[in-house]
């Protein structure tokens, strides 16, 4: 489904990402991990189309498509979906309205009817209850005085009405206590299917324990060096990244 | 000739008397002619004036009259539609057209014992008792009001009695059809004590009216009343509109009012509010929505003159294209208005970067022990919510509409009624380029 190869990127001529190869198919789960400042915000960011980036070299295919040639509003609509590491608040705009015209942008795209009013409700009111959301979140402006566990749900809760085909969370949970890191998984885990792919960009093991990825990639100053399967995060936990570190610097050496 | 130069005498009223109320009642005519004595010898503002420094009047300057419109009451078949649209709604309608009360097109309805709502024509021509401050050179807060009170057509005079409550708002409808027309709309509101009352003021120009409206609007409030005013100025878009409402505060009244510019080449609105009494409570909210090349400006004054009032003032603006918004809010705590609590502010929206705004917030505190503050911005859709909304699907038009409707959004949800709520949202839609889009999703 996501196919991205030798990705290079950067900020103002300064480089972050320095070689990225990542292979995601449907129904897979991975976790990208890093220590701070080794691009994993710049990935997740440069995959659902945030502009200001400059892509150096390598490519990145989504479903046989050159993906970094789409507007992000188009890269939504063909089902990427990104969970941010700090929502946007936009003063003025109920969440209600934010998701319905959110979802009916995507739904005509599909060309799917759009939905009316009441089934949207209904729709909300559902997986809402499941996210253990107030329901007054609804009413207000989107993410505004939202607390910090509040707005994370509340991306959990777009990426489960809008059902996208390559969900990507970005430190979805980070700043949250583990009853909220528990819901948000939850609702993670109920929107793992067959036709979706899950990339959960965290820097803790902590969400793995009830998310259990498919594989795990470490990312470290803007390449992925090392992959495996989900007892590679445990390894992470015991030993930390300066392990991983020296570990790819012997590697280098010996080479 | 410049209009500056006119003298009463010019002004040919000899064609119009039967058009200017209280034209038989002899007083009425010497009150006239004084208030026009006062407005030539000031002319029009210029914008050497620190009052008018932003906003160039000389236009209207060039008009080849001031003279009140002589076209007689027949508007064109789209007002009449949306007059009979509105009578069909729940209020009492008054409707004007280029400055003359239409009977015809009006539906009072029924109005509660101790309620009086007619025309300032009738009133004056049949001699009745008139407020004093009509005429009254004390109340002229600008020069375009002594001219108001030289040339007033007509307008509506409503009179609560002490108690009275008006479930329904009263709905001032005043159309320009005419080209080139001059109207001169003066409508008094006095709520006596208790008394409660919501007041709504259109000014609708029909697109190719390039007409020149000159209105005051003056509000009493005894104790305890409570009056809201809404104003909506939709004007033609070559038209040019002046207007002055203010209200004057007894113990423990509430004043609301909302001013929503969204029409007309050039508008200038002077909106105050004396706070007289103890504990009054006053509102100031405001939105201007202009592109092309219109210009705005609000200039409002509070004065907070005895203990413990409470201002509330919220101004945004969205600019577009080349136009021009100028705001300028005074507050103003007098010595004895102890335990003032006062709070402005004014925030606005570059859509272009040929739009410009020039904004001021003023505040003057003479008084101990009392809590103020206000503040200004201005600036540009944010970037990182417009990425937000896109990566959620919405295209990137639809994405600005969106922010644009929630920035103006915080200031129509404080108008209180649904009804007229949503009447303002539609109007503001109706102004955006996705607005039909974004109606559809409410």
């Amino acid at each position: 489904m996501l196919s991205v190869k030798n990705l290079h990127a950067g900020v103002g001529g300064k480089e972050i990402l320095r070689g990225v190869d990542l292979d995601v198919r449907a129904g897979e789960v991975h976790a990208i991990m890093g220590p701070n400042g080794s691009g994993k915000s710049t990935l997740a960011q440069l995959l659902a189309g945030r502009e200001g980036y400059e892509v150096t070299a390598g490519s990145v295919r989504y479903l046989d498509r050159d993906l970094l040639a789409m507007s992000p509003e188009e890269r939504a609509q063909e089902g990427v979906f990104l969970a941010f590491q700090y929502p946007v608040e936009i003063p003025g705009v109920s969440n209600a309205l934010f998701l319905k015209t959110g979802l009916n942008s995507i739904r005509k795209h599909r060309g799917l009817p759009e939905l009316d009013a009441m089934d949207f409700l209904q729709l909300l009111r559902d997986k809402m209850k499941l996210l253990g959301m107030d329901e007054n979140l609804l009413s207000r402006a989107v993410n505004e005085g939202f607390s910090g566990g509040e707005k994370k749900r509340n991306e959990i809760l777009q990426l489960a009405v809008l059902e996208p085909k390559l969900a990507i969370l970005d430190e979805t949970d980070s700043g949250l206590d583990i009853d909220a890191v528990k819901l948000v998984a939850d609702g993670v885990n109920a929107m793992r299917s067959p036709e979706r792919a899950i990339v959960l960009v965290t820097h803790y093991q902590r969400l793995l324990n009830f998310i259990v990825p498919d594989a795990v990639h470490v990312l470290s100053q803007g390449r992925i060096v090392r992959s495996g399967g989900a007892e590679l995060a445990q390894e992470l936990e015991q030993h930390g990244y300066s392990w991983v570190e020296t570990e790819t610097e012997a590697q280098r050496k010996t080479a | 000739m410049n209009v500056q130069e006119q003298s009463w005498e010019d002004i040919p009223l000899e064609r119009v008397p039967q058009y200017l109320a209280g034209h038989g009642v002899a007083w009425v005519s010497q009150e006239r002619q004084s208030a026009f004595a006062r407005f030539a010898a000031h002319g029009f503002p210029t914008r050497r004036e620190e009052e008018w420094k932003y906003t160039d009047v000389s236009a209207i300057g060039r008009r080849t009259s001031l003279a009140p419109d002589n076209i007689p009451p027949d508007p064109s078949s789209e007002a009449s539609l949306f007059a009979w649209t509105l009578a069909q709604s729940n209020v009492h309608l008054m409707v004007f057209v280029n400055g003359h009360y239409s009977n015809e097109l009006s539906a009072l309805g029924e109005l509660p014992p101790g309620a009086r709502l007619g025309s300032l024509a009738d009133l004056l021509d049949g001699g009745a008792d008139l407020p004093e401050m009509l005429f009254d050179e004390q109340h002229e807060h600008t020069v375009f009001a002594a001219l108001n009170n030289a040339l007033a057509t007509d307008g509506a005079v409503l009179n609560l009695a002490a108690g009275t409550v008006l479930e329904k708002p009263v709905y001032l409808l005043f159309i320009a059809s005419g080209h080139g027309s001059a109207i001169y709309p003066r409508n008094i509101v006095i709520a006596g004590e208790g008394a409660r009352a919501t007041v709504i003021e259109h000014y609708y120009g029909m697109l190719e009216a390039h007409n020149f409206t000159d209105a005051v609007t003056q509000i009493g409030l005894a104790a305890n009343a409570e009056v809201r005013h809404c104003k909506l100025e939709q004007e033609g878009k070559d038209a040019f509109h002046i207007a002055g409402i203010h209200a004057e505060q007894a113990a423990n009244s509430r004043f609301v009012s909302h001013s929503f510019a969204l029409g007309g080449r050039l508008a200038r609105n002077d909106i105050t509010s004396r706070m007289t009494a103890p504990d009054c409570q006053c509102t100031f909210d405001g939105l201007y929505l202009l592109d092309g090349k219109q210009h705005v400006d609000h200039h409002t004054r509070i004065d907070h003159l005895a203990p413990s009032g409470t201002s509330r003032e919220y101004y945004r603006g969205i600019l577009d294209g080349e136009s021009h918004g100028v705001f300028n809010g005074k507050v103003i705590v007098h010595p004895h208005a102890v335990k003032t609590d006062a709070h402005q502010a004014n925030n606005n929206l570059l859509l272009s970067r040929q739009a410009e705004v020039d904004t001021k917030p003023q505040l003057e505190i003479y008084a101990d022990d009392v809590k103020c503050t206000h503040g200004a911005t201005v600036g540009q859709l944010d970037d990182e919510s417009l990425f937000y909304l896109r990566s959620r699907g919405v295209d990137i038009d639809s994405a600005r509409s969106l922010m644009i409707y929630g920035f103006a959004n915080d200031i129509i949800k404080r108008v209180e009624g649904p009804e007229m709520r949503a009447r303002i949202e539609q109007l503001v839609l109706n102004r955006l380029p996705e607005g039909e889009q974004i109606k559809e999703l409410l």
